[in-house]
């Protein structure tokens, strides 16, 4: 055999340690959507706060009625399936570019590892609801959400876990400011996931 | 001076390259997921992971998942070892 060949092999055997064990069909232009999605949803949210007689930037944070708390729970919902929808789409499409399987046994990996992290969140995220403790919400959500990134790093492209460590430092540190959540939605969902799309799309093209 | 004996021959074939990288990363790998992430046939993987098997390199499971057999793959203490002495050897060949 002659050197071409073995550097190769060499190739060959990286790849398939690669395609193997990590899922990299992950897009940058999905992250870019579900961080419009959030600031879309966030500049919402403040015109419904406004609507209600709640100047966001002024005043009591605290107390919400039951039916502010159900339409935002709902506005919630819609932000995270357009986001999760938009996600799948521009995945799938890169997949097929690509020429490899959107469903695999490391697609399934990843989601178990990214869905532990995130449904204890959730859980606790409605304990939080269920005790009228809401300015609690939005640290939990980015927190566990980031380390639902770093857990999920392992299965997928390695740079998903500075997004993490960045949600998780956000997370921490908005637990110090109480009653901004959606500030800190705003530059944890949508800013962070634009910026780091935009990254990603550059980087991966 | 390169020493091309020091190459496995048990690893020339580009399929069991590609078995031992797989199962170098994952754990146990079954068979229909091997087959699609080698793109070869049937018969290509099963020739080639007997062998590796024989060499013991690899461990094969049988077992019965309802009706169908599931066969899966992972590799061993001395498969490891002797596929990284492999890659050793490959990348001292290269000048790495």
């Amino acid at each position: 055999m002659e050197t071409k060949n073995y550097h190769e092999d060499l190739s060959h055997i990286r790849s398939m340690m690669e395609r193997s064990s990590r899922f990299i069909s992950l897009s940058g232009l999905s992250g870019v959507v579900a961080g419009l999605a959030a600031l879309i949803g966030a500049a919402y949210v403040y015109f419904v706060f406004k609507r209600e007689g709640i100047d966001y930037f002024e005043g009591e944070r605290n107390f919400f009625a039951p039916a502010l708390v159900k339409e935002l729970t709902f506005i919630g919902t819609v932000i995270l399936l357009v986001a999760v929808f938009s996600g799948y789409i521009f995945t799938a499409h890169k997949s097929k570019k690509k020429g490899l399987k959107i469903w695999d046994a490391t697609t399934k990996r990843l989601l178990i590892t990214f869905a532990v992290p995130l449904l204890a969140g959730g859980v606790f995220c409605l304990a939080l609801l269920f005790h009228h403790l809401f300015v609690w919400i939005a640290p939990t959500t980015l927190i566990f959400y980031g380390l639902a990134l770093v857990s999920a790093e392992r299965y997928t492209l390695t740079d998903v876990k500075y997004l993490g460590y960045c949600e998780i430092i956000l997370g921490l540190f908005s637990l110090f400011f109480l009653g901004w959540g959606l500030v800190f939605w705003s530059v944890g969902f949508g800013i962070l996931h634009i910026v780091y799309g935009l990254i990603m799309h550059k980087k991966y093209k | 001076m390169i020493k091309i004996n020091q190459l496995n021959k048990e690893f020339e074939s580009r399929v069991r390259l590609g078995i031992m990288s797989v199962l170098m990363v994952n754990d146990w790998v079954d068979f229909s997921e091997m087959k699609g992430l080698l793109e070869i046939t049937d018969g290509n993987l099963a020739s080639h992971s007997s062998a590796l098997e024989k060499s013991s390199y690899i461990e094969v499971k049988k077992e019965f998942v309802g009706k169908k057999p599931k066969t899966s793959y992972r590799v061993t203490q001395n498969g490891r070892q002797a596929f990284t002495e492999h890659l050793d050897a490959l990348e001292k060949l290269l000048g790495r």
